[in-house]
């Protein structure tokens, strides 16, 4: 089953008097347990299409079904649910709260979720786990190098159980090393627990480590090719 | 959705995150709650001081003074001669709620007994003014109804005329010069202390009002007073004696219906009541300032958390970014918001109440911190937090997630 349809979008927004079509007609679809990149330059509307998906924002034109249902056009309340329920997502920038420990910034997505203290807890400390930190829980992100960071953004993305991990230049502020590091850790997340993987990256060495590349240009689907491995 | 007792924990590390800001926001909440606390207190403590001051008084005094009622604080001293002697004898006669009523008739003179002299207040009166007074004599005796009759030249005196006068010699019988007349000390009077308008009611020397007319001042009428000091039967009967002076002098001073009296009849429960509602006045124009300055308490609070939510624009986005709803941010701020107030009320109102006792301690005003105000304020402050934070809240709920998590 598809996790991710997407039906013929276009997005449109003004900058001023200009009227910007940033995504002009793009279909998809991206099956359960999937690990995909999105490639292109600057402008060609990936950064557009990853906010829709993300379900940070809703489609001008066209059909957007996550998880099977139709999220083209609810609020901001119903988007913010399915966010909580359906989506993790990591930064380029890591997007840590800063003056929280690593443990209550993996708890954070659990809090509105309404998980009492003690399970949050412990659902961090597994998750945590699975990122290989679980010694650093109590240091807070300015005590960790970026590697150390962007496992802790992974590890939140993770907390929700959410089937769908959304990354958007994940090893964009990381050194080669550290960055295949992540990948890595993507890899291993995808193949052993089953998660859809969607990350935006422009270094073709990242996208490789993923098995699918879909490739934007203006607004458009250039190409959508396998990777061989 | 989130639970409040989360909320409040995440408003609390965030506010303990900015300690030194948090705690500045606070003092004007602080100061707020504080002057209102101690500005109700003393006006509070002042009221009940007036009070007990003119219960000690006695409650069933009035008084005549000659005169139309010109409201209260018209004076009408001494300016018109319409009151007379025999009028006081004629108010205890055919009056009947009336127990005792006593013509006054004095003036300041300079008392000198050998090398001392002093400044006196001279009241010419008859004997049952010591029982509407309750005045008791410390030794001697009172004049007598004959002396008053022959105006004889005898006095009672105060403890501040025995004081500076007499220093510690025995004063009765010695005779001291009052307006240059020699009068025999026969009486001296208990300590009085102050009156609740401060003067010393001890510096006096009390003469029979004949002497006082005759021998003293020498008014251009001889047998006129500047007060009648009445004494009912008993506190429920004040208002029937009121009627009954006034009806009784209506008809000797032949004033006709229609006609304003010449004279008028004051209870000290008007006084009281005049004094009370001055500062009552005071009271709520410095509360009404304290006031403001809690309101400007509140404008500290906006102004900082709007500052707050432009700063933390990323923590918002990435809040929302996780899941959190317009509601949860909205509902975060304002917590913050009503924190910082309710804890600058809370310390207010230590501070205040600590404030009042060290008014009362240190400069020995009344001071009385009322569950009232520390209500009103502890209340008023939590509204200042609502009302000042709802804005930023909004505002901070607004944001569109993505715009946030791009916001450097």
């Amino acid at each position: 089953m598809a996790l991710v349809l997407v039906n013929n979008i276009h997005k449109s927004y003004s900058l001023g008097d200009v009227e910007v079509h940033a995504l002009q007609g793009v279909s998809f679809s991206i099956g359960e347990g999937e690990f995909v990149s999105i490639m292109g330059a600057s402008g060609s509307g990936k950064s557009t299409l990853m906010n829709i998906i993300g379900c940070l924002d809703i489609p001008s034109k066209g059909k957007y079904i996550l998880n099977g249902e139709d999220v083209s056009s609810l609020g901001s309340d119903q988007l913010a649910n399915i966010r909580k329920d359906t989506i993790g997502f990591v930064f380029q920038g890591f997007n840590l709260l800063p003056k929280m420990s690593a443990l209550e910034n993996v708890e954070l997505p659990m809090l509105y979720k309404g998980v009492g203290a003690k399970k949050r807890r412990e659902g961090a400390m597994e998750a945590l786990k699975k990122v290989d930190l679980e010694d650093r829980a109590d240091h807070q992100p300015h005590q960790l190098s970026g590697g150390q960071q962007q496992r802790v953004a992974i590890a939140r993305a993770l907390a929700n159980d959410a089937p769908l991990i959304l990354a958007d230049e994940p090893t964009g502020n990381l050194d080669s090393h550290t960055s295949e590091e992540v990948m890595k850790l993507f890899v291993r997340l995808n193949e052993e627990t089953g998660k859809t993987i969607i990350q935006v990256t422009h270094e073709p060495d990242m996208a490789h480590f993923s098995r699918r590349i879909l490739t934007f240009r203006d607004g458009r689907m250039l190409r959508d090719e396998k990777v061989r491995t | 959705m989130m639970s409040f007792v989360e909320t409040s924990r995440i408003s609390f590390r965030a506010l303990k995150a900015n300690k030194t800001r948090s705690a500045l926001t606070m003092l004007g909440i602080v100061i707020g709650v504080m002057a209102v606390i101690i500005m109700f207190a003393v006006g509070t403590g002042a009221n009940r001081q007036i009070s007990q001051q003119f219960a000690s008084l006695g409650t069933n005094i009035l008084m005549v003074r000659p005169g139309a009622d010109r409201g209260p604080g018209g004076g009408s001293r001494n300016t018109v001669n319409t009151l007379v002697v025999e009028d006081a004898y004629s108010i205890t006669e055919h009056c009947g709620a009336v127990a005792y009523a006593a013509p006054v008739y004095g003036g300041n003179a300079q008392t000198v007994y050998g090398n001392a002299n002093y400044p006196a207040k001279v009241t010419g009166t008859i004997l049952d003014y010591f029982a509407i007074q309750d005045w008791e004599l410390v030794s001697g005796r009172a004049f007598t109804d004959q002396d008053v009759r022959s105006a004889t030249k005898v006095c009672v005196i105060g403890q501040t005329i025995v004081e500076e006068l007499f220093g510690g010699e025995d004063p009765l019988g010695k005779i001291i010069r009052v307006k240059k007349i020699p009068m025999v000390v026969i009486g001296i009077l208990e300590e009085l202390g102050d009156s609740p308008r401060g003067n010393d009611q001890d510096n006096v020397v009390i003469v029979p009002i004949s002497t006082a007319q005759r021998r003293m001042f020498s008014p251009s009428r001889p047998d006129t007073v500047s007060m009648i000091s009445v004494k009912a039967i008993d506190e429920t009967h004040l208002d029937i004696a009121q009627k009954q002076i006034e009806d009784l002098l209506a008809l000797r001073h032949k004033i006709r219906p229609g006609q304003d009296n010449d004279f008028s009849v004051r209870n000290l429960t008007q006084f009281v009541e005049s004094a009370k509602s001055a500062t009552a006045v005071m009271t709520m124009l410095l509360t009404a300032v304290a006031g403001v300055s809690l309101l400007v308490g509140g404008i500290g609070i906006m102004n900082i958390m709007l500052v707050s939510v432009t700063e933390r624009t990323r923590e918002i986005g990435i809040r929302m970014a996780v899941g959190a709803k317009s509601s949860d941010i909205r509902l975060q701020f304002l917590v913050e918001a009503l924190t910082l107030s309710l804890l600058g009320g809370m310390i207010g109102i230590v501070l205040g109440v600590g404030g009042a006792q060290f008014i009362s301690t240190g400069f020995g005003w009344a001071t009385e911190v009322s569950l009232m105000s520390v209500l009103l304020s502890f209340g008023f402050s939590g509204f200042v937090g609502i009302f000042f934070g709802y804005y930023p809240a909004y505002k901070a709920s607004l944001l569109n997630p993505i715009e946030a998590l791009r916001y450097e």
